[in-house]
């Protein structure tokens, strides 16, 4: 019988301290989904120290955003939200505002304003795509390529189609493995305008030429499908040139020191920012409101460029973004941003791709494995 | 003895405190299984909680469509006299029921789920409903202006609420302190009304419970939405107008008034206020993707998961350029094989080695086999990346060693070659250890018995050891095997787009594309496979065979 009670009061607790766990939220404590690595690192030290010191509230990082979606979902669903703010990529944020699975936020009430008075919303301007979503950061796609290995007598590549070219600059190249960013490059380096390509993409033959394009490079193609995977190609040597993460290229260049040089050319426009999840209680709710309050003015969103390469998302944060923590070196300039790197830029159309994406997706998987 | 013992059998066998002996034997080893019962039941209730529920969950994802039948119940059910195969848009009624359908669900912000479940069929869905459901509003708001301009009294949701509710309810929400911590009374027809105005009561009640239920607001001060208004207009115009005249209840003279004018309201026409707000609202195959995709389970999932699709005339093969599980599937199971088989090859006699070395080499070699099995799989398979890429170790050797022109180096790895090689290497102790263990057992007289009658050395392996050596291959090759077509991180790191597993698909359409219905149905035949191929192993090899010790 002893035996028997302690076998019961040790399930009861553990099934207990389970479900305190998963309820995770003790009265000072919030947990702040993100994507690991140096971009969560410079959030840490640009939002969430300077929040816990100035509120007291313990935040806990969780690395989940990549997978954030499916998640938020299946919380939804098991009616258990453990998350109080999450940091999406735009894309991923109307998905979830159309879902119902984000709260929606008033730009005028919830966000601060500018120093100089200009409310949120316009200082934030076209960059709130969705009413649940508030900006952190513009980061961009783009290509980085070997110095070393670019060919004698030829000049190193500016242009995005250097991409498809063979002839001039042999190598493998690294893509991503999905089709958004790849199909638009494809037909624009096959001559459609830049204004066109998505009505061009919308059909049938539209997507074959794209594939087509891309058809002649295929072999030479190395696909990725984490950040990481690109710099690290370009460090050993493996590719010539491939597409990543502007931020990840800065680090590769300016902190490691890697013989690459990146084009801006074309250089993909993405948003990342944050949501709160819907199905929370009131008091959760308040404290998030608080903390993106917190975290999205002028000064803090200006204080992450010291951090990572990302463009912030305010117009006002802009003249405030300084020099790198570490290095000393001036970050304006390396920002996605900047006027001298956004001459040619491609915002992608997030409302193609909602609708495009199974279709287009299926035939480019088609595409890869045949 | 015997005759104490005939003497009780007599009376009955009793135990020390009077009870049968029966029965108390029979309480006693209940409370002994009971006990049983109690130690087994944490890992059952976790095995049942963490590991089948959610399985049969997941399984039932694959087959139900539930929510186009709850997104849309009227227009499915509208939908049903209409001929799918025929060349006719659906009639007025559906669309009428649609504008029904897609207001309520755009309140609950459903329909966007519902675009994108119908969007993994048809191209478009998406946007069409997420466009539908931001100007469905405007559509009924026709209705609204015309009763507000005719009577204030519609304005206000409190007039409504007179003689929509019944009494009791009335008083009940008007006594209600919105800061106390009662719940809000919850909302209460009144009687007749519902006969009298059947839609604008059906309309009102579903209104009522989202206000009350979803957004948790006081239903006494909101005001309804444009919905009840047409809903309103159509009882009016309606079968049932005629009670209205004999209707002597609350706001009776306003709700006459508004009779009388009715009839000589705009109307809206919600085929062509549909058609304005998307073209494809006139297209046959949205309607029939509609129609196809009404019923509450669904074989599509799996129609997908095997190249094939739903379509008016039953079920057809996907568009050649769309053909991808069928390749994924038979490449899994071909490359598993393959995985199985070299393993097989170089484990044999790595466990061979180990059974038959004196035990403190074997023990030293062991290490061997274990300390790369207990390094993180993560760590092993990074390792092979580095190794085997053009500009690693493996190549450089060889290029070093002349075998291999500097031009043309080995491409090892981001194919199938990668992935073979990468899982052989973190499989292998799955079919040594089993094998070893096997062989242990293996008395080494046995060999020396055939040797000294005459055996060679490779007959006597072939016809002696080799057949009691079988139960640890079978073992060891059921554990790679079935291990093997479930991998999918080591694919992903390794197998570039030639080298990559079904599981990598299972994982795509999880976490990143949410189609977890099409995962679901991927994921029921791949276990359906392992069952069978088990099944199969059975049969042929004998699972009694197996041994893993």
């Amino acid at each position: 019988m002893k035996l028997t009670k302690m076998l019961m009061a040790s399930t009861a607790l553990t099934v207990a301290a389970g479900m305190s766990h998963a309820d995770g939220h003790m009265a000072n404590e919030m947990t702040i989904v993100s994507w690991g690595g140096a971009y969560s690192n410079s959030q840490q030290k640009a939002y969430h120290e300077p929040y816990m010191e100035k509120t007291g509230v313990s935040i806990i990082n969780d690395e989940s955003s990549a997978e954030a979606v499916a998640k938020l979902r299946a919380m939804n669903e098991a009616g258990n939200v453990t998350w109080d703010v999450v940091d999406v990529v735009a894309a991923d944020a109307i998905r979830l505002c159309d879902e119902g699975l984000a709260m929606e936020i008033d730009p005028e009430e919830d966000l601060a304003a500018a120093p100089d008075g200009t409310s949120a919303e316009d200082d934030f301007g076209d960059l709130l795509v969705s009413d649940c979503f508030i900006p952190q950061i513009v980061y961009s796609t783009t290509f980085g390529y070997r110095t070393d290995m670019v060919p004698e007598g030829v000049d190193a590549p500016s242009d995005v189609c250097s991409i498809f070219d063979l002839e001039t600059y042999p190598g493998k190249r690294s893509l991503e493995k999905r089709p958004i960013a790849n199909m638009e490059w494809a037909l624009l380096c096959d001559g459609v305008a830049k204004d066109e390509i998505y009505d061009v993409l919308a059909t049938e033959e539209g997507q074959d030429r794209a594939l087509a394009k891309l058809d002649t490079i295929k072999d030479d193609v190395i696909w990725w499908s984490a950040g990481a995977d690109t710099p690290q190609l370009l460090a050993d040597g493996e590719i010539f040139m491939g597409s990543t993460y502007n931020g990840r290229l800065f680090s590769a260049i300016v902190e490691q020191d890697q013989p690459i040089g990146m084009l801006w050319d074309a250089q993909m426009f993405d948003l990342d920012g944050w949501i709160i999840p819907t199905g929370l209680s009131d008091e959760r709710v308040a404290r998030a409101k608080d903390f993106i309050k917190f975290a999205t003015d002028t000064q803090r969103l200006a204080d992450q460029a010291a951090y990572i390469s990302y463009g912030p998302a305010r117009k006002s944060s802009a003249p405030l973004v300084g020099q790198h923590a570490e290095l000393g070196i001036d970050m304006a300039p390396h920002m996605p941003t900047d006027p001298a790197n956004s001459e040619n830029t491609f915002l992608y159309n997030y409302e193609f791709w909602a609708d495009y994406r199974d279709d287009i997706d299926a035939k480019f998987q088609a595409w890869l494995v045949q | 003895m015997r005759a104490s013992d005939a003497a009780s059998k007599k009376k009955g066998v009793l135990a020390a405190d009077g009870t049968p002996l029966k029965r108390s034997l029979n309480r006693a080893l209940r409370m002994q299984k009971l006990r049983a019962l109690m130690l087994v039941a944490p890992l059952l209730i976790f095995v049942l909680v963490t590991f089948i529920a959610p399985i049969a969950d997941m399984l039932w994802r694959s087959v139900e469509n539930d929510i186009v039948s709850d997104t849309l119940p009227k227009t499915t059910e509208a939908l049903e006299d209409w001929d799918a195969n025929g060349n006719e848009l659906p009639g007025e009624t559906v669309y009428r029921a649609l504008y029904d359908d897609i207001f309520f669900a755009q309140e609950a912000k459903l329909h966007t789920r519902l675009g994108s479940r119908l969007n993994y069929e048809l191209t478009g869905m998406s946007s069409l409903f997420r466009k539908s459901g931001r100007s469905v509003e405007d559509m009924g708001e026709v209705y609204q202006d015309q009763f507000e301009d005719l009577n204030e009294f519609w304005e206000d949701g409190e007039n409504w609420n007179s003689f929509m509710g019944s009494d009791s309810w009335l008083s009940a929400i008007q006594s209600w302190d919105e800061d106390s911590d009662t719940a809000q009374p919850r909302f209460e027809m009144r009687d007749g009304i519902a006969d009298m105005l059947p839609n604008t009561a059906a309309a009102y009640q579903r209104f009522a419970d989202f206000i009350q239920l979803e957004d948790e607001d006081n239903l006494y001060d909101e005001d309804p939405w444009a919905i009840v208004y047409s809903s309103f207009y159509e009882d009016l115009t309606g079968e049932t107008a005629s009670q209205i005249a004999s209707y002597s209840g609350p706001a009776a003279a306003e709700i006459k008034a508004a009779a009388e004018a009715a009839p000589d309201f705009e109307t809206v026409d919600y085929v062509a206020a549909f058609r304005e707000i998307d073209e494809d609202w006139h297209s046959l195959d949205v309607w029939q993707t509609i129609k196809i995709y009404s019923p509450d389970l669904t074989t599509g999932y799996f129609l997908n998961s095997v190249d094939m699709q739903k379509s008016a005339d039953g079920a057809e093969l996907r568009p050649e350029d769309e053909r991808i599980y069928g390749i994924l599937f038979w490449r899994t199971m071909v490359m598993s094989v393959a995985i199985t088989a070299s393993c097989i090859l170089l484990g044999y006699p790595v466990a061979w080695i180990l059974a038959n070395l004196p035990s403190r080499t074997a023990n030293l070699l062991m290490i061997l086999v274990l300390l790369p099995f207990w390094t993180s799989l993560l760590v092993r398979t990074s390792a092979w990346k580095v190794m085997l890429q053009q500009q690693g170790v493996i190549n450089d050797t060889l290029v070093w060693l002349g075998l291999v022109a500097d031009a043309d180096r080995l491409v090892l790895i981001n194919n199938q070659t990668g992935t073979i090689i990468a899982m052989t290497h973190i499989l292998l102790p799955f079919m040594i250890l089993p094998m070893y263990s096997v062989m242990q057992t293996i008395q080494p007289s046995y060999l020396r018995a055939a040797k000294s009658l005459g055996a060679t050395n490779w007959t006597a392996f072939w016809r002696v050891y080799f057949p009691q050596s079988v139960p640890g291959i079978g073992a060891g090759s059921i554990l790679v095997f079935i291990l093997a077509i479930g991998y999918y991180i080591t694919p992903e790191i390794v197998g570039g787009t030639s080298g990559t597993f079904i599981s990598n698909r299972i994982a795509y359409h999880i976490s990143s594309s949410l189609n977890w219905g099409l995962a679901a149905a991927l994921g029921a035949i791949l276990l359906a496979a392992v069952l069978i191929l088990y099944y199969a192993y059975d049969k042929i090899v004998g699972i009694d065979n197996v041994k893993l010790g």
